[in-house]
């Protein structure tokens, strides 16, 4: 136990190293200075600025950002779900997946562009190779990018002055991306592939056992997209089991460079946007806000999974930790990972709206299980998903000001901008956007025979499957009570919709934020104003998130996580 | 706004040949060039046939073999086209009976093996359905039926157990382990 303890503060300790440094080079990459890569990298970016006609020069404002992006974004849509529809008669097809139904196609596309990577199929068997690489992949990095880019888009409104230009949607997505996703990617791939991961363009490996019996061996081009996966905080596994599978997470090694990977762009952007205003303190209060909450997270998660499940124990089983097993709630769990490491994967994995999963989330105990759909209640802004977490974030930091502001009777300032009516219409529009949309997609379903139908489990836990299932598509993480049979048209359209709404509808209020605080004068500080840069705002940011995500959803969590935790307890069994 | 929708939708092409094709080909290109074994699935042969993955689990039922974890992958178990786990809730019926008559069976075929000390790993199904590890408890319980049914000593077979054994990655990563695949073939090559 201690030992685990270690290791998970050993994991901490080294996610800060790499992140800082990161995050000053993609404030470099994004403020146009100068990088190391920058000889090899600046002939492709012009290149690719040629080729797609577009003016790299010219900035916008938020409007033109905006309609670029959803434009852009709507593109890859649909020719994300025409591939799907047609991947039947599309080459590098070599185990004969057959075209998608309409539902599942624009389920799945919406899935990949909106950065959710809720997999309604199962990838072996439904999904061809061109699919995997120029389907998921592809949107694995544009929907990754699109989220850095706003994020330095609002960054550059909370930071400019009196400025209505808040920088070129085309620019930010290309850099972030060719700067610093496929570098790290094209490294990260292959050292999985020295560790085990395939990486082939065959399909199958026919296996005879040692027994005689056949075995069919899936294989594809795994590695490449394997890294994408988890640096663009998407999630969608090749494979059904996702990271659980050893073609993908051969190792104990990969699957911490794979928690390691996702947690280290949403890290990193705290500095940034600490270097970008000029006062590095700003990012490390966000920095340390998002750190307690994970700390927090991961702590309640392997407490409860290191407990084991009293039901197992009842059933003759020994879960007690020695020194030839490591004990606990093994079940959907994988023994190269034990305890520790699935609990970190899982907590990190739903607090950085990563659909990616080592193990079985729905077979952990109920508390660790529901923390884990807490994480993503919240609004994924505990690190969060790459770019998204941190704009997520900011809002809450501007609602964490106007708090403060009204508490002590000062004016609401964020990095010397006055914070007017307009802004916390738009902030509060879309923190109330995401939750509502949880909250009432989730009514819908459990008054509708065909929403209660998609249950694996009846009595507390099947209520979880299916306000993990909305949690996930709003919160754009992609993860799942996967007992829930997500495949049929009730949840291919519900959690499309609920995909639709926690990316686009955030999106858009965030952008005309960015806009309307770019053209502000900054104010100098006065006695008046409340410091942003202290230990006291963490705080304060700290209880904004906790109290308007926490409270929102504690009454369904007591019919949830709480209820079957009480009830496991005592024996009762569905 | 036609401006826009043409650089939108060559900006789509542009990254998807880059992306999609051309960033995966070059890995899966590197990846064969420089790690053939590695790319093609950790494939192990014996006399010219693919007996496995020592990546992959696969289905032993024998006594003289060390079994596998139980696995939710395929009706038969460690179906390598159906990976997955059993997602049962930790207060399912379904998941306390399938424990309750995996302990049953465990502790009928390995001598010295009662209710209440079956190790947790040996009774649950693992994430992938295809776990090629199992605890080194769990090998331990099953080393007196192996030895049995091969006609060895315990001893030697314990000796197996711990030659195939491995310890955490760099010292501190994951859990100690075996490989069942290497494990049986291991104790099938003693002969």
């Amino acid at each position: 136990m201690a030992f685990d303890i270690a290791r998970l503060v050993g994991y901490g300790i080294v996610l800060l190293i790499i992140a800082y440094p990161l995050g000053h080079y993609m404030a470099r990459v994004f403020g146009g200075e100068s990088t190391w890569l920058t000889p090899v990298l600046r002939p492709v970016e012009r290149v690719i600025y040629r080729l797609a006609g577009i003016d790299a020069d010219q900035e916008m404002p938020w409007t033109v950002y905006a309609i670029s992006l959803l434009l852009f974004n709507f593109a890859c849509f649909t020719l994300l779900y025409l591939m799907l529809r047609l991947q039947g008669v599309l080459p590098l097809n070599p185990t004969h997946a057959v075209g998608m139904s309409p539902d599942l196609a624009f389920n799945t596309a919406v899935s990949f562009v909106s950065n959710t990577n809720w997999q309604a199929y199962a990838g072996e068997t439904a999904a061809s190779h061109l699919l995997q690489m120029a389907g998921f992949t592809w949107q694995n990095f544009i929907s990754a990018s699109t989220g850095v880019a706003i994020a330095i888009a609002f960054i550059r409104g909370l930071t400019r002055r009196e400025v209505r230009a808040i920088g070129n949607f085309w620019v930010d997505l290309t850099r972030t991306w060719l700067y610093i996703m496929a570098p790290i990617c094209i490294v990260l791939a292959l050292f999985y592939v020295s560790q085990g991961t395939v990486q082939t363009l065959a399909a199958q490996v026919n296996v005879k056992t040692v027994e005689g019996a056949a075995q069919v061996l899936r294989v594809g081009p795994v590695a490449s997209q394997e890294a994408i996966k988890e640096l663009g905080t998407n999630g969608g596994g090749f494979f059904n089991a996702n990271s659980a599978h050893p073609f993908e997470n051969p190792t104990p090694l990969t699957d911490f460079l794979q928690v390691l990977a996702v947690l280290a762009i949403p890290a990193g952007l705290t500095f940034t946007f600490g270097k970008m205003s000029g006062n590095i303190k700003q990012g490390v209060v966000v920095f340390a806000a998002m750190a307690l909450l994970f700390a927090t997270s991961v702590g309640i998660m392997y407490g409860f999974e290191r407990a084991g499940n009293p039901n197992l124990t009842r059933a003759g089983a020994d879960q007690v930790a020695s020194a030839t097993q490591t004990g606990g709630n093994t079940e959907g769990k994988e023994v190269r990972f034990g305890i520790e490491e699935s609990a970190l994967y899982g907590s990190v994995t739903t607090v950085a709206s990563n659909g990616a999963v080592d193990g079985s989330i729905s077979s952990m105990t109920p508390l660790a299980g529901g923390m884990a759909m807490l994480n993503i209640s919240l609004g994924e802004v505990v690190f969060g998903g790459v770019g998204a977490g941190l704009y997520g974030m900011l809002v809450f930091a501007i609602l964490a000001v106007f708090i403060a502001g009204l508490m002590v009777g000062r004016t609401p300032e964020y990095l010397g901008k006055k914070i007017g009516p307009k802004e916390m219409k738009l902030a509060m529009f879309a923190v109330l956007a995401l939750e509502a949309g949880i909250l009432v997609l989730s009514a819908v379903a459990v008054v509708t025979p065909a929403g209660l139908a998609g249950r694996l489990s009846a009595g507390p836990h099947g209520l979880s499957e299916i306000l993990y299932a909305f949690a996930s598509g709003v919160g754009n993480n992609g993860s799942a009570f996967a007992g829930l049979n997500a495949g049929t048209l009730f949840y291919t359209t519900t959690v499309g919709i609920a995909m639709l709404i926690g990316r686009y509808l955030f999106i858009v209020p965030v952008l005309a934020i960015a806009g309307s605080m770019g053209a502000k004068k900054q104010v100098p500080p006065s006695a008046g104003t409340f410091p942003t840069d202290t230990p006291l705002f963490v705080g304060l940011l700290v209880g904004v998130v906790l109290i308007v995500g926490a409270l929102t959803f504690f009454p369904v969590f007591a019919l949830g996580p709480i209820l079957e935790h009480l009830l496991m307890h005592s024996g009762v069994l569905f | 706004m036609n401006k826009y929708v043409l650089a939108s939708i060559r900006m789509a092409l542009v990254t998807l040949v880059l992306l999609g094709l051309v960033y995966p080909l070059a890995v899966t290109g590197l990846a064969q060039l420089l790690m053939p074994a590695q790319a093609d699935g950790s494939l192990i042969t014996r006399g010219g046939v693919t007996v496995g993955s020592s990546l992959i689990g696969q289905l032993f039922t024998g006594a003289k073999y060390f079994h596998g974890r139980p696995s939710a992958a395929g009706g038969d178990g460690y179906d390598g086209t159906a990976s997955g786990a059993s997602n049962l809730a930790p207060t399912s019926k379904a998941l306390v009976d399938r424990v309750k008559a995996a302990v049953a069976s465990e502790t009928a075929e390995n001598p010295g093996l009662v209710p209440g000390s079956v190790p947790v790993d040996m009774v649950t199904a693992s994430g992938s359905g295809l776990d090629p590890d199992i605890t080194l408890a769990n090998a331990y319980a099953q080393v007196a039926r192996v030895a049995a049914a091969r006609g060895l000593t315990d001893a030697a077979v314990r000796t197996q157990v711990d030659t195939v054994a491995q310890g955490r990655d760099l010292g501190v990563l994951g859990e100690p382990r075996v490989n069942v695949l290497r494990l049986n073939l291991a104790l099938d090559d003693l002969k």
